[in-house]
């Protein structure tokens, strides 16, 4: 099969490479090895929010001069803000409704109840323009019995400690307990399957009505809204308080409901995209590549003018450790990494990890490399390149989508 | 640092890093609680049957083996293949009569399909789906697809053998039990379209069963006895006689190249890539670009295709899709992939039939939405499970092709 583009990982970065060149008029292919680690995001997006030398990010517009020549965004340059609005219109257009700015950072909650720098959140979710929403106010939160993805407790303390006063309201449904049967299955995304229910819907909003007077917020975990912004309008609608939902421990029903929104907005564009097939081997001639070969389509080439790397780091198997080096294990390419394995990461887990900036060397168009020569056709896009470090800067989200949407450039 | 390297285990269970996103896409829980769900049943409880097999679950049954765990596993982990690896080892529970007639389609086919007047209608009657329901716990509300009265089999040998001989390339067609017992339609077309693209249409030596069924109703013996016939017919045909082995059915097709190595134990590996599915075979011989198709004209017609749980674990939906696509009256809508319901025999069970219709309700939603004027798919027991859950016909993209072709006229151009 022949296509214009194919691009290797259906995440964000791989979806929105692909939706802007469908927009184009090129036809795409998108082949991804399983879901995507969008499964574990929070409902936000992050641009940059501290430099590497720990110099927190207020304006990640005018803080991108400042980082290192070989981290991703200053690839881009001149166009980053150019890039970030487009990023910003693109989940708009495609049915990811989302808020925040480039140039002011805004803040989300986590699921332990810390509250996060951020760049944009989903709309419907949760979204603050400062570190301390909830200084002062009465919160009610509502723990569902069983839920064991939801840190009740981490997220009273962490809610009270800046300065707010929170009570905990178990809710116990019928609807729910069932799920109970098998303990390890309750979780977020089968208790949002359960929500998708309207009868269950409105139990719920039954117990939220009788318990909330008195209270400036209403906080629930996230777990509304699999399958569209539904059932999250609907609570937030009838519950006169303002609702807080606060993200649970994967998987993420925001993060979910994201992937499939951006999936759907690719195949409505003529977008093809085969999931759980992974590449094995290509066919390269020189610098060019011609086609890949896939576990699924065997002997079936998938053939196309230009590739895009999107596979994502070490999670997603983009990038392979095996204990003496970094690989990248489709075509090869130089991967950028530190000699010698003590210097790859921190004892302390919470430190910074010198691994998570390891990726894959480019040119200044994003081409991947091979002994130092570029590739023609072959470019890397998001967290599978180097020079990052998505975690301690908060930049994962950022890279994704504006080297998606800079290599979309270069291909159109 | 040399175990790292080497460290390889079965079904890769050793990969899983619990990141739960199985748990999303598992369609059985949300309805079933009962199930515990893939990542429980599969790698988590796989560590401990390692350990002692008596913390076997028989709730695994419930487990559809849709196999939709595995596409989205990010880790390759064969979850499903772990979990029904863990029935065959583990579960002591003997298979019922129910258990094994549902599974038997061979054998409850071929005597069917010789009283078929009075099979069809008995098993209509009130009476009868009384006992079906209360004796032998077959779901009441289940019709079993008609059985045909002359068998695809004797139909191909009294019409369609003899000229198979005179074409220039030539293939072996695994029919599986649905068509040669209750649709030979399909395979009189399969042959009218092959036959069109210059390919003669044989039968292999010897065809048994797939066994999919058997393998899930827990008749493994049997299973791998007709598996080793198979491949030994496969063999045959695909070796000494260079001719590919190609079926209509996703399920059968998957079965054999991937069940058969991974749960049944019997190699395929010299044959595995020469077994293919029909509208792969026909998507490659058009896009080959050796072959011309001369179209009948007709009236537009809007057909929503649902992709088989089997079909989107081999990934080739793309070329049922491709193949319906270029057809020039067609005005296809791809519903997006998700579980049926059926399982195979699984929704014909009484204790499955609510769970069955819960898993499927959202997909005959998405259908009524499209509003198609039929619906297409690959697998026979999707489109049981569509046609007695919703108003619309289910036809195979083979039948469409079919139908849409001048089969005579495009005949003549491959001479």
């Amino acid at each position: 099969m022949k296509f214009d583009t194919i691009i290797i990982g259906g995440g964000l970065a791989g979806l929105t490479c692909g939706i802007q060149l469908q927009k184009s008029g090129k036809k795409c292919l998108i082949v991804s090895s399983g879901q995507s680690a969008l499964h574990f995001s929070s409902g936000a997006f992050d641009l940059l929010t501290t430099l590497n030398d720990g110099t927190e990010v207020e304006n990640a517009v005018e803080a991108v001069s400042k980082l290192d020549s070989n981290h991703p965004y200053s690839i881009i340059g001149s166009k980053f803000a150019h890039y970030a609005e487009e990023a910003k219109n693109l989940l708009n257009e495609s049915g990811v409704a989302v808020v925040g700015s480039a140039d002011k950072r805004a803040y989300k909650i986590t699921p332990m109840g810390t509250m996060k720098p951020t760049w944009l959140s989903l709309a419907d979710f949760s979204h603050f323009d400062n570190p301390t929403p909830f200084k002062g106010k009465k919160v009610a939160l509502f723990s569902i019995a069983g839920f064991l993805d939801f840190n009740t407790k981490f997220v009273v303390d962490n809610i009270e400690a800046t300065g707010a006063t929170v009570k905990i309201i178990n809710i116990c449904l019928p609807e729910i307990e069932r799920l109970r049967t098998s303990p390890t299955e309750m979780r977020s995304s089968n208790i949002a399957k359960v929500f998708q229910n309207e009868n269950t819907l409105n139990a719920l909003l039954s117990t939220l009505k009788c318990n909330t007077n008195g209270f400036d917020v209403v906080a629930l975990p996230a777990v509304f809204g699999l399958f569209g912004p539904e059932p999250v309008k609907v609570i937030k609608e009838q519950i006169g308080t303002p609702v807080c939902l606060i993200p649970t421990m994967p998987p993420s029903v925001p993060g979910v409901r994201a992937q499939r929104q951006l999936r759907s907005a690719f195949e409505r564009l003529g977008g093809t995209y085969m999931l759980g097939d992974t590449v094995v081997s290509t066919k390269v001639d020189g610098l060019k590549a011609k086609s890949l070969y896939t576990v699924n389509h065997v002997e079936e080439p998938l053939e196309a003018d230009n590739f895009v790397l999107a596979a994502g780091s070490f999670f997603s198997n983009g990038l392979h450790a095996t204990p003496y080096a970094i690989e990248e294990p489709i075509f090869g390419a130089d991967v950028n990494f530190l000699e010698g394995r003590a210097n790859w990461f921190d004892q302390n887990v919470f430190n910074k990890q010198n691994y998570m900036t390891f990726g894959v060397d480019v040119d200044s168009t994003f081409h991947i490399k091979k002994n130092g020569k570029s590739f023609e056709n072959v470019y890397a896009i998001g967290s599978i390149l180097s020079g990052f470090n998505p975690i301690y800067e908060g930049c994962g989200g950022g890279v994704s989508m504006l080297t998606a949407l800079c290599v979309a450039d270069n291909i159109k | 640092m040399n175990m790292q390297l080497n460290n390889i285990s079965e079904n890769n269970f050793e990969q899983c890093i619990k990141c739960t996103v199985c748990t999303v896409y598992c369609p059985v829980v949300p309805v079933n609680p009962n199930y515990p769900g893939p990542k429980q049943a599969g790698p988590d409880g796989e560590r401990l049957r390692l350990k002692r097999g008596e913390f076997f679950d028989e709730a695994l049954k419930y487990c559809l083996n849709c196999k939709r765990c595995e596409v989205a596993c990010p880790s390759n982990v064969k979850i499903g293949d772990i979990i029904q690896k863990a029935r065959i080892k583990y579960s002591a529970k003997k298979p019922s009569l129910r258990d094994i007639m549902l599974a038997n389609t061979d054998f409850v086919g071929t005597m069917a399909s010789a009283f078929s007047p009075i099979v069809n209608t008995t098993l209509g009657l009130k009476p009868v789906k009384a006992v079906l329901d209360g004796v032998l716990k077959i779901d009441k509300h289940r019709q079993f697809p008609k059985y045909s009265g002359e068998k695809f089999e004797t139909w191909f040998k009294k019409h369609a053998m003899a000229e198979q001989d005179a074409y220039k390339n030539h293939l072996s067609f695994f029919h599986g039990c649905y068509i040669n017992y209750n649709y030979p339609q399909l395979g009189k077309d399969f042959v009218n379209v092959l036959n069109a693209l210059g390919y003669g249409v044989h039968l292999l030596d010897k065809e048994k069963c797939c066994g999919v069924a058997l393998v899930s109703n827990g008749l493994i013996n049997q299973a791998r006895k007709q598996a080793v016939s198979n491949i030994e017919s496969i063999r045959k045909s695909v070796l000494e006689n260079h001719r590919p082995v190609v079926g209509a059915s996703s399920t059968c097709i998957f079965t054999m190249r991937d069940e058969y190595p991974h749960l049944l134990d019997v190699d395929n590996s010299d044959v595995r890539d020469s077994i293919d599915l029909a509208t792969r075979f026909v998507y490659r011989v058009i896009n080959s670009g050796k072959v011309k198709l001369c179209f009948k004209k007709g009236p537009k017609q809007k057909i929503a295709y649902h992709t088989p749980c089997h079909m989107e674990k081999l990934g080739w939906g793309y070329y049922s899709t491709e193949v319906l696509r270029a057809i020039p009256t067609v005005d296809l809508t791809v519903l997006e992939s998700q579980c049926c319901g059926i399982g195979g025999t699984y929704g014909f069970k009484k204790e499955n039939y609510p769970t069955s219709q819960g898993i499927g309700a959202s997909l005959f939603e998405q259908i009524s939405n499209v509003n198609p004027d039929f619906v297409s798919t690959d697998c026979e027991t999707c489109k049981w499970q569509i046609e007695m859950s919703t108003t619309y016909k289910v036809k195979h993209p083979i039948s469409v092709l079919a139908e849409a072709l001048d089969i005579e006229a495009t005949k003549k151009l491959n001479k």
